[in-house]
């Protein structure tokens, strides 16, 4: 256990001295205080649940950005070290393929962990001082999307270590990861909705609707940020899609937490074949 | 597995698909014992190390290291007494250098605390607290020697370790290997600058398409490739040289108005050295044995005509 947590110190160490943390950190600060401020236009001043409409414009953004961040942190892991001669070295030594990628993966989510408690934690904060007429469901919803953003994008950092491990070159990884985030958090959303409207509308039922949206770890993000509380369903027009908040919310949630462990475990699969 | 012998490759083959890349390879190394691996870009010399290293399994053949499977549930054991540097290696370039150490240190459970008097012996003492991306390229391989030598490894593999270093540095870093040597640890090194390889590893492992086309000792070698030796004799007169030249039936050629250069079978030498040491107004007198240059391409080219 120990040999993980020297890997992950290295990481998070290494994270900070590339000012990967503090762009992170700031990037996501920079929208969510943007998003905090003048997303409350279009209710206005005095307008109902000012954090209600950020929960929802902050997790709209969150859905394209996150899972890139977690690619942009994982996609060289192994492939990058490989071409380093540092793979080699490290594997050389008392450490287990599994105890590398671990290691790695912790750093990599604590990178995300800090990034959005500080970026997005101060734009809440701020908000809660500074606006009125916040519900206490606001700020759990609130709190929920801070959660599960990290949760997205972990499924990438897992993603982009299989990719890492698979591919023979850096460029070729970074290729792979722009098509992975552009297919599920982008296409996918178009070929559904083209689904949808296509002939008669009638070519979806609403349960495999509901099914397909659920499988897309994007899909399940919004899903979970957007259905789990009224209000934010109701803000976001989700409410009439919805029936079962709850069940849909567990459900949303036990699909992030697969797609973060089944790619963890795959990219684990692969990296053990591979010969350095 | 013979009594305390540090590595035993029994017949290791390796292969991809049908390609068989290196292999078979039979070697024993004891303590103490340094092994120079030699061959061109491709020989093999690289897979042979990952083979040791547990990095990679042999298709055919067993590869013991201390007794152990080094690519089995023993890694870590074998690991922890093993000190590797690998060809180019580039540290990341955000750490300071004693950063880096202490990163390697704690992963084979090494106290820290020994980190500064490790960079110190390897000529790094007062750029510790630098970051890598400062350091030229023979600071970054001392570095990596300070990594490799980590916690007194009983076997240590050098791969192409000399590339890019200074003549100054060079020297150190063989002082350094020769210290590990006499103090029991078992070296592998493979180079390409044969001449410097020379004073400091005991045996040559010759590699060529991934086969072993020699191993022995340099001596034996030299002796088995009948290589000549080659012999130089000046002298003030003319009429010496010419009774130097009718002494013997070995071939002389005039190198210049003082100087006789005989090259003769390696057994002869001794004859020859005799005559010429009892013939008077000899004033210098020259032997040279063929280096590992010789013999290495004496080996690798002998074996390109079958």
């Amino acid at each position: 256990m120990n040999t993980v947590f020297v890997i992950t110190a290295q990481e998070l160490l290494d994270a900070l001295r590339n000012k990967w943390v503090l762009s992170a950190t700031l990037v996501l600060a920079g929208f969510a205080l943007a998003l905090t401020y003048l997303g409350s236009a279009p209710v206005g001043t005095v307008g109902v649940a000012p954090l209600g409409v950020t929960v929802v414009s902050l997790s709209s953004l969150t859905v394209f950005l996150l899972p890139l961040l977690g690619l942009l942190l994982s996609y060289d892991a192994v492939v990058g070290e490989s071409e380093r001669g540092t793979l080699l070295l490290l594997l050389s030594y008392p450490v287990r393929r599994w105890q590398f990628l671990v290691g790695k993966f912790i750093g990599h989510l604590a990178v995300l962990v800090i990034a959005v408690v500080i970026g997005y934690g101060a734009a809440g904060l701020l908000a809660i001082f500074r606006l009125e007429g916040i519900a206490t469901q606001e700020i759990a919803a609130y709190g929920v999307m801070m959660a599960s953003s990290v949760l997205l994008g972990a499924v990438f950092i897992g993603l982009g270590y299989g990719i890492s491990s698979f591919v023979r070159e850096r460029a070729t990884a970074a290729g792979v990861a722009l098509a992975v985030w552009l297919t599920i958090v982008v296409i996918y959303d178009f070929v559904l909705l083209g689904a949808l409207t296509s002939g008669d509308g009638a070519g979806l039922s609403e349960g495999l609707f509901n099914s397909l949206l659920l499988v897309n770890p994007a899909d399940a993000y919004r899903l979970l940020n957007l259905s789990t509380f009224e209000l934010t369903a109701n803000l976001s027009g989700m409410a009439g899609m919805v029936s079962n908040g709850q069940a849909t919310a567990l459900a949303s949630l036990a699909s992030l937490i697969l797609w973060v462990a089944v790619p963890m475990f795959g990219a684990g699969l692969i990296f053990s074949r591979k010969e350095p | 597995m013979t009594e305390n012998s540090v590595l035993e490759l029994k017949s290791v083959t390796k292969a991809y698909g049908d390609v068989q890349t290196l292999g078979p390879i039979d070697l024993e190394l004891k303590p103490g014992e340094a092994l120079g691996l030699i061959g061109h870009n491709g020989a093999g010399k690289t897979t042979m190390m990952k083979i040791i290293l547990g990095l990679i399994r042999p298709s055919g053949g067993q590869a013991r290291i201390f007794g152990l499977d080094p690519a089995g549930s023993a890694h870590g054991d074998v690991a922890r007494r093993l000190g590797f540097l690998p060809e180019a290696v580039n540290f990341p370039n955000a750490m300071t250098g004693l950063e880096v150490l202490k990163f390697y240190a704690r992963l084979k459970n090494i106290d820290v605390r020994e980190c500064p008097d490790r960079l110190a012996a390897v000529g790094l003492g007062d750029v510790g607290r630098k970051r890598v991306k400062a350091y030229s390229k023979g600071m970054r391989q001392r570095l990596g020697l300070a990594q490799a030598l980590l916690g007194q490894p009983e076997l240590l593999l050098l791969d192409e370790p000399t590339t890019g270093l200074d003549p100054d540095f060079t020297r150190t870093f063989y002082d350094l290997v020769d210290e590990r040597r006499a103090a029991g640890t078992a070296i592998i090194l493979s180079s390409h600058a044969l001449a410097e390889l020379e004073p400091h590893v005991d045996r040559l492992l010759v590699l060529r398409h991934g086969h072993c086309i020699a191993d022995g000792a340099i001596a034996a070698l030299r002796a088995q490739s009948g290589l000549p030796v080659r012999i130089r004799v000046s002298a003030d007169h003319g009429t010496v040289r010419e009774t130097l030249a009718a002494l013997t039936d070995v071939q002389s050629n005039r190198i210049n108005g003082k100087t006789v250069e005989f090259v003769c079978a390696p057994e002869r030498k001794m004859e020859l050295i005799e005559l010429v040491s009892r013939t008077e107004g000899i004033e210098d007198l020259q032997i040279e044995l063929p280096n590992l240059d010789r013999i290495y391409s004496h080996y690798n080219n002998g074996e390109e005509g079958s």
